[in-house]
Formats: C-alpha cells, sequence, structure tokens
C-alpha cells in the first residue's frame, strides 16, 4: 500500500487521506508501518467504501490483520447507528456468519501429553468431522434446526454436548436474542442437515496447542492459563446454513439497496437499513446463524472433550471462552460522552470487550475479554485481553487471526501439501487432513507474522497480549 | 472460442473464470473452475444429477446465482459434482450438474461456502463470453 494515502497519527494508526476516501466519513487503519505497507490497495479502497455507507458513526476502521475481502476488508469494523438511518450489511457480516473460535483450557501439561500426541491426534480426526464432503453423525429435523437457530448452544447443552459451565464463557452466553428461523430459507435449513457439529474447510481447524509464553500473569491466572499447560482451539462457523443465509441475502438485500435509494460503491456492500423490512430480515437471519455457530461449537467442544477423556481418563477441559469474528451485534458504546445502541459489524474482527464490562463472566470481570489470534498451524496463536481504552479505540474490537499476506493460487504454486507435512512434523507438528491442496493453501508462509499482529493489537490499544500458544496437533479441515 | 476455465488472484479467496462460445458455456465453465477447487473432476463420476432453475434477466446476478445454486444442491445432497450444463430462455435459467456422492477417495480440496460479487464480470470477448467472479473459501 503506498503509504503516502494514508496520514499517519501515531505509531499504530493510520488516517485515510480525503482524497483517497473519496468523501464519506472517516477510515482508519491498525498497524505499524509494515503491516500497513504490506496492506493491499484494495484494503484501502474497501475500508473507504464502508466509510461511505448510511449512517456510519465513528470511523470505519480496518485491524492490524486486514486483507483484502468482499465488500468489507476481512479485518473491518464499522457501527452504525439505526435512528440515523444507519445500515446492515450482509457484506459487512461475510458468508461465514459468527465464525469464531472456542478455546478450551485443560489441566493437561506438555510433558503428560507428548508421549500420546499421535495417537491423541488420530482419535481426534477420526472424531471430528473435517474438510470439503465430511458430514457429521447428526441429522437434525427442520423443526429441530428451528429450536438451534433460536437457542445456540443452550439447546446443545439440553442434548447432552457439554455443560451449562460451558455456556458462562460462551457470547451471550450461547444464545443471541433476535433470531428468527422464519427469515431462513428452505434450502438453508436442507444445507445444515447433516454439518451440525462439523469442522468444514479452508482455515478453520482444532489444534492442540501448548502455552508457551506468558505475557500477563494476572490475566493468564483468571483465565486459568499458564506455561507448558495444554489448550485446545476449535476455529469454525455455521456451516452451510450460514453460507446460504449470506448467498441468499447478499443478492437481495444488493437489490434491495438500489430500490431504497441507497448508492452502493461496491455491490458487495449489499445492504439495507436496520430498521427497514429488509433490514430487519437479514438481522433475523443472521441471528439465526450466529446461534448455529455457537451450538456447532458446542457439539465440537463435547467431542474433543471426550475424545481427549479417552486417552486422558482425569482430565478436566473446561471452556476458556469463545469468540466470534464475522458477526453484526447490537451494543451500547459510549459516542462523545453519551451511550448509544449501534449496530456492529466486525469482518475478521473479534470482540474485545475491557475490564468491568457487565456482559463479561465475573471471573474475568477484573482482566477484560479474553480475545484470540488465531494464527497459522506452522508459527501460533495468541490469547490478548480486551482493554478499557478499546472502547474508545476500536468499539471494543481487535484482530482476529494473522491474516493472509499471499493468495491462495500463490500459496499452491510455492508449497505441496505432503511435504508441507512433514517439515511440519519434523519441527514436531502433527497434521491430520484429508485436504493436501487444503494444506497448501493454508501454508504457514501464506500467513502475516502473528507477533506483529499481536504486537500492534497491544500498540494500538485494542487489547493487550496474554499469552503465547505453539501447535503441536492441528487438524486440518 | 474453446470452452476452458481459469482462476485469478484474490488476497483471501480465489477468483474464478470461465469462458464459452456462449454465455451459457461460459458459466459451465466457471461453475467447472469452482467445483475443482473443492474436488479433482477427473475422479467424479457422473452417476447423479441435480437440476437448477431460476428467473434472472441481470447476467451478472444469474452467474452468481448460477454457482450459489449449485453449491447449495450439492451440499445438500452430499454431493462432488464434475460436469455442467446450463439452457437460458429469455431470463428462465435451466441448469444440469452431474456427479456422485463424497468417497473418502475422492482427491479433496478445499470447500467454496459461495459465490460473491467481487470481481463479478460476464462479458462477451472475442469470439465468446467470459463469466467471473471472487468466490469466498
Amino acid at each position: 500500500m503506498d503509504l503516502d494515502r494514508l496520514e499517519r497519527i501515531d505509531d499504530w494508526t493510520w488516517r485515510v487521506r480525503r482524497e483517497a476516501a473519496a468523501g464519506g466519513g472517516e477510515a482508519l487503519l491498525y498497524g505499524d508501518r509494515d503491516l500497513v505497507a504490506a496492506m493491499d490497495d484494495k484494503v484501502l479502497e474497501q475500508i473507504g467504501n464502508v466509510a461511505r455507507l448510511p449512517g456510519l458513526v465513528g470511523p470505519a476502521m480496518a485491524m492490524p490483520d486486514a486483507h483484502w475481502g468482499y465488500g468489507f476488508p476481512i479485518g473491518g469494523v464499522a457501527a452504525f447507528d439505526p435512528d440515523q438511518g444507519g445500515i446492515i450489511s450482509a457484506g459487512g457480516v461475510g458468508f461465514d456468519i459468527s465464525c469464531g473460535i472456542r478455546c478450551l483450557r485443560t489441566d493437561l501439561t506438555l510433558a503428560e501429553v507428548a508421549p500420546k500426541l499421535e495417537p491423541l491426534g488420530e482419535r481426534l480426526f477420526q472424531t471430528i468431522p473435517a474438510g470439503v464432503g465430511v458430514e457429521g453423525d447428526l441429522k437434525l429435523s427442520v423443526d429441530e434446526l428451528d429450536t438451534v437457530m433460536r437457542d445456540g448452544a443452550e439447546w446443545a447443552v439440553r442434548r447432552g454436548f457439554g455443560s451449562g459451565e460451558d455456556l458462562q464463557y460462551v457470547e451471550e452466553h450461547g444464545r443471541v436474542a433476535g433470531a428468527v428461523p422464519e427469515n431462513v430459507s428452505p434450502t438453508a435449513k436442507k444445507r445444515q442437515r447433516g454439518e451440525m457439529g462439523t469442522l468444514g474447510s479452508g482455515n478453520h481447524y482444532l489444534e492442540v496447542q501448548v502455552v508457551d509464553r506468558i505475557d500477563d500473569a494476572a490475566a493468564a491466572e483468571a483465565y486459568g492459563i499458564r506455561e507448558g499447560q495444554i489448550v485446545i482451539s476449535i476455529h469454525c462457523g455455521s456451516r452451510g446454513l450460514g453460507h446460504q443465509i449470506g448467498t441468499d441475502y447478499l443478492v437481495s438485500l444488493a437489490k434491495a439497496a438500489s430500490r431504497l435509494g441507497i448508492a452502493l460503491p461496491d455491490r458487495e456492500l449489499a445492504c439495507a437499513p436496520i430498521r427497514s423490512p429488509e433490514g430487519q430480515a437479514y438481522l433475523g437471519a443472521m441471528n439465526a446463524a450466529i446461534n448455529v455457530a455457537l451450538a456447532n461449537r458446542q457439539i465440537l467442544t463435547a467431542l474433543t472433550r471426550e475424545t481427549v477423556r479417552e486417552l486422558f481418563p482425569s482430565a478436566r477441559v473446561e471452556t476458556l471462552f469463545d469468540v466470534s469474528h464475522n458477526t453484526c451485534k447490537a451494543e451500547t458504546h459510549v459516542v462523545d460522552g453519551r451511550p448509544r445502541r449501534l449496530y456492529v459489524h466486525r469482518k475478521g474482527a473479534t470482540r474485545a470487550f475491557g475490564p468491568g464490562h457487565p456482559d463479561l463472566p465475573p471471573r474475568y470481570r477484573d482482566v477484560g475479554q479474553p480475545v484470540i489470534i488465531g494464527g497459522s498451524m506452522g508459527t501460533g496463536s495468541y490469547i490478548l485481553a480486551g482493554t478499557a481504552q478499546g472502547e474508545a479505540r476500536s468499539f471494543s474490537s481487535a484482530s482476529h487471526g494473522a491474516g493472509r499476506q499471499m493468495s491462495r493460487n500463490q500459496a499452491l504454486k510455492q508449497w505441496h501439501g505432503r511435504q508441507l507435512i512433514d517439515e511440519l512434523r519434523a519441527r514436531g507438528i502433527l497434521i491430520f487432513t484429508r485436504s493436501m491442496r487444503g494444506a497448501a493453501e493454508e501454508a504457514p508462509g501464506a500467513y502475516k507474522d502473528v507477533d506483529a499482529v499481536a504486537r500492534a493489537t497491544e500498540g494500538a490499544g485494542l487489547a493487550r497480549r496474554v499469552a503465547f500458544l505453539r501447535p503441536k496437533v492441528c487438524v486440518k479441515g | 472460442m474453446a470452452a476452458g476455465y481459469a482462476y485469478f488472484e484474490h488476497g483471501a479467496d480465489i477468483g474464478v473464470r470461465g469462458e464459452g462460445a456462449s454465455v451459457e458455456e461460459a458459466f459451465a465453465q466457471a461453475a467447472a473452475a469452482t467445483f475443482a477447487i473443492m474436488v479433482d473432476p477427473a475422479a467424479v463420476q457422473p452417476q447423479v444429477a441435480v437440476t437448477v432453475e431460476f428467473d434472472e434477466d441481470d447476467f451478472e446476478l444469474a452467474l452468481v446465482r448460477w454457482l450459489n445454486a449449485l453449491l447449495a444442491q450439492a451440499r445438500s445432497h452430499g454431493l462432488a459434482l464434475g460436469r455442467f450444463e446450463l439452457r437460458r430462455d429469455g431470463s428462465r435459467w435451466r441448469g444440469v450438474a452431474r456427479g456422485e456422492p463424497w468417497r473418502e477417495s475422492h482427491p479433496r480440496g478445499t470447500e467454496v461456502k459461495g459465490a460473491t460479487l467481487t470481481a463479478l464480470a460476464v462479458r462477451p470477448v472475442a469470439g465468446g463470453w467470459q463469466a467471473g467472479c471472487v468466490v469466498d473459501v
């Protein structure tokens, strides 16, 4: 990216110059000089487009892991006020609605698990349905799927997947309000029939990780993690149902925007006023998909827990936290000293509530919300904590991953799946996958430096680093 | 123009582009490109047929609807698809895709979640048509 098109505000914050933004509201990029310089020009174009949407409050923002998406950039955050004609955008949420990470903490240490890593990985690979075309054992009727859409992870717990304690550590306690299953097409419901309790493909994974380093002892203690401990992270979303809702509403909202006189700088920003029938229809469907994603990760949590206990019968496997990173949520934020109810789009961005936020579980209230930056299978991931300044900086939002720096096509030209898996094994990281192509596309070198992203996330005041996690086993979709 | 498909660059996802003598053939090739991301088409037997029908007078939105209808059919029926045909009568589009239920031995790629409106273009080119967009994986 040409840095001349940006105005440097501080070491971690860059404002898109007016002429580059082509009018509209303020657009900010967070990141250090190297991260921002390496971003595609399309990120600037896309976040500038977001800043031109009606009812925007505050700046449109790109997180330090931002990269070129469709409509919004991946790593895009923007808040809209329904009382000022604010919009909701299907392109601001994405196809994989409520894709996110469930992080589980165990009471196992690497020393205990190391001799059994291979059988643990094999059993997880057998148990967790992963990859394109792979279905789960659970087949739901349309009626029961409607219940999942309303009740989310609460439904899963009622069906015997995990416990109520898990739900304390899931956003909205595992069930978001406002889901309207009637707004979800029969095609979307049909598409989900075999996909409850599945991981999916692409950048989705289940990783067994070791806590390699603690950066913030107080927060780590609150989160119940220490060096050498094993944690497990599950990255997946709302599966076929969410994908179909994205599909259905992308086209219908693109047409609605035109009918409602909203001039879209990019058709992919497909949106409607929050208060319009079209906006409300999408909102109800999107909330239904969020609940499906929360239920999906709850099922996978239970399957993972059972599998770990096959090999380690007395192991405790508890939910540390569950964060979604493709959502639009109604939240109260203080703007110019006044609390306002806003609809915050986070597309490839994580909510990051600071200390004292009333929605946090009591255990974490003093230190802030756990934020998870999922890195590549060869490098590692971070747990961070939400900050008080994040409220003013980004409507309490932070990075969600390392962010790609290379396209999938380029990665395929550069790496071969089998060779990559062998190289990672030699480094002590065991990969289990049905897709050699998928492994190559997800090569660690195709991603940005996760350390730089986490450092910039902290530098920009969005969240502070708590722990670094190193992968040991990765089940790839 | 010889029918065929190719891919183009996108930061996170994949651009697909089909070409053919007619817009229908270009769409069929775009579908072939999309499904080849998920499975090696040479390994897919045309044992089962699924059909899609829709009305759309905007060619570009028609491409997105065609690809997304196929993805929905494939996922709803647990199919790997490898062959595609499409006919158009005014704004009415009727297509058929052939494939088979997923087998453990299928060489798997990466799941396509949906076709997007990004880099969406359907246009006449010398000797035929070109149709493409970015698909989300």
